[in-house]
């Protein structure tokens, strides 16, 4: 039985038995996973290579239902209720639930029109109140000083670090409640990743976190807890200082100790 | 000889062959383009686009009725293919995949691609021509528009292909409905090749005789009547090329001199198309 941390903050997310099996797959990728995801807080995701943070990622947002046959069992229970309801509003809860991928996402259009694509897509039209939230989105995302004059420009533009911090301020111009973020930094250099990391610590004061992670050193850096995966399951989570230091389960011990992986 | 002195010298063989095969097919090319160039200059004038057909030895000839019917023939046929093939297209790459129905429609449009144009021009004759039981303009359209229909097809269906799927997954993910992230995410990633393909499929038709001859037939004079037979160059061409008066013979080489102007530039355009795109 894997090893579960009580969360003393409030949940913004509460996982219960996920299971979770892709079309093409016989065996299911996530087994049981139950864990809470505590508000205002970084929640880490760690693990070998394969073995599901990044399943258990795109379950929260259901990703998965892009693509027909994909499978879910047991429930996630956000708002007081099962997002994993077949009657749920996935546009809906996307807005509430925004994601940052392992490669930066800039659409083929302008900074200021990526900024505003998802207020756009929330029937936003009001010139001054796109500009302004657009300014506050990039603020935010600490990248305004570096486009303030070049808004117009086409966003394909920027450095790999800056169009990465772009999609930031796309994600948190609709006011998410929660961000999920899959490798982040992992195509970035590293001055680019301190600066990405730095905003995620910042953003927990308004959102609440999940970030998948392949590098531990930057899971202890960013996160309140850590959940460590092996092969589908959830093996524990714990608060980070104490997962690093006095892990509960001999698994988590080995990899964090360089034993595999 | 050692191994090496070997592959070298096959090596040799190989590019002496290639680079006169190479040879040979460019000059062949210029040969064509310099006699066209030569000849299609000499008759070229402002008479040609003032004048409609006239018999032979009349001073005021012209292609008026031939560039109008090629303009109307291949503008409506562009305009009925063009949103056809991408809205096909997309169909394919977004909604269909790759299921059965997707893929047998991908088989069927590459084997329409390479099917020669004087069917297609049959094709039509027999479902339109011999019904109406007269050549029009609308029967050419249909014909052209077929030929179109795969090509830009298939260049959407790949085009919109090209675009990363985390693109759509970055749309999706800020709550954007279907239909918004294709029109507004991947139709934007894939505009540039898009528009390639259609210029090139516009300019095959352009240039196809075979299956006008069927359907549109020819017309002397100037008509806008859609139910009537119409002239094209093409055709104008093939008729005053294969006559035995020499006036008419030169205004088969403006004919094929604009005609193959018209082609080059849409072709060099859609080069352009996707050299700007590249350069970005
Ligand atoms: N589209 C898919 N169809 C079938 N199986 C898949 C699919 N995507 C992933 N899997 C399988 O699900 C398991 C978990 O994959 P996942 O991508 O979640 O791992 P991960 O922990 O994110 O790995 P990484 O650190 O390499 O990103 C793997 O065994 C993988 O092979
Ligand atoms: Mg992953």
């Amino acid at each position: 039985m894997a090893t579960i941390c009580n969360v003393s903050e409030e949940k913004a997310l509460e996982i219960k038995k996920l299971q979770f099996t892709y079309a093409s797959a016989d065996e299911p990728s996530l087994k049981e996973i139950s864990m809470p995801i505590a508000k205002n807080s970084v929640t880490a995701l760690i693990g070998p290579s394969g073995c599901g943070k990044s399943t258990l990622l795109r379950s929260i947002n259901r990703m998965h239902d892009l693509y027909p046959g994909n499978k879910y069992e047991g429930e996630i229970i956000y708002n007081g209720r099962n997002i994993l309801d077949a009657k749920e509003d996935l546009i809906n809860l996307r807005i509430n639930i925004g994601m940052i991928f392992q490669k930066p996402t800039a659409f083929p259009m302008s900074i200021m029109d990526n900024v505003a694509y998802g207020l756009k897509l929330q029937g936003i039209k009001n010139k001054t109140e796109l500009k302004d939230r657009v300014e506050k989105a990039l603020t935010d995302a600490a990248i305004w000083k570096e486009v303030k004059d070049r808004l117009k420009h086409d966003a394909n533009g920027l450095s790999g670090g800056q169009q990465q911090r772009l999609c930031i301020a796309r994600a948190i111009a609709v006011e998410p409640e929660i961000l999920l973020f899959d490798e982040p930094t992992s195509a970035l250099d590293p001055i680019s990743t301190q600066g990405i990391e730095e905003l995620v610590t910042e953003l927990k004061e308004k959102v609440s976190i999940v970030i998948v992670t392949h590098n531990m050193q930057q899971a202890a850096r960013v996160s309140d807890y850590t959940g460590f995966m092996y092969l589908g399951e959830l093996i524990e989570l714990g608060k980070t200082e104490e997962l690093f230091v006095t892990p509960a389960e001999k698994l988590t011990e080995e990899y964090i100790t360089g034993k595999f992986g | 000889m050692t191994a090496t002195q070997k592959r070298v010298f096959v090596n040799r063989i190989v590019m002496a062959l290639s680079t006169l095969s190479a040879g040979i097919g460019l000059f062949f090319l210029f040969w064509i383009l310099y006699i066209l160039v030569s000849n299609g200059v000499e008759a070229i004038n402002w008479d040609i686009f003032l004048f409609e057909g006239a018999p032979p030895g009349y001073e005021e000839s012209g292609l008026k009725q031939a560039l109008v019917g090629q303009l109307i023939i291949v503008g409506i046929a562009t305009l009925v293919g063009v949103p056809l093939g991408i809205l096909a297209g997309t169909y394919l790459s977004e909604y269909g995949q790759k299921s059965k129905l997707a893929e047998t429609i991908r088989d069927i449009s590459d084997i329409m691609m390479s099917a020669p144009s004087i069917v297609v021009g049959s094709f039509v004759y027999a479902i339109m021509v011999v019904p109406m039981g007269h050549f029009s303009a609308w029967a050419g359209i249909v014909a052209l528009t077929i030929i179109m229909l795969p090509i830009i097809l298939r260049t959407t269906d790949d085009m919109l292909h090209l675009v990363p799927t985390t693109l759509r997954e970055a749309a999706f993910a800020l709550g954007a409905p279907k239909y918004k992230v294709i029109i507004q995410v991947v139709y934007r990633g894939a505009k540039a090749g898009i528009l390639t393909g259609i210029l090139l499929g516009v300019a095959r038709v352009a240039g196809e005789t075979a299956p006008l001859l069927f359907t549109s037939f020819n017309d002397n004079f100037m008509s806008t009547d859609l139910m009537e037979p119409m002239a094209s160059l093409t055709v104008t061409m093939y008729n005053y090329a294969t006559s035995p008066y020499e006036d008419w013979q030169r205004l088969g080489w403006a004919a094929a001199f604009i005609l193959s102007m018209f082609i080059l530039s849409l072709n060099i355009l859609g080069r352009l198309v996707l050299l700007t795109k590249k350069g970005k």
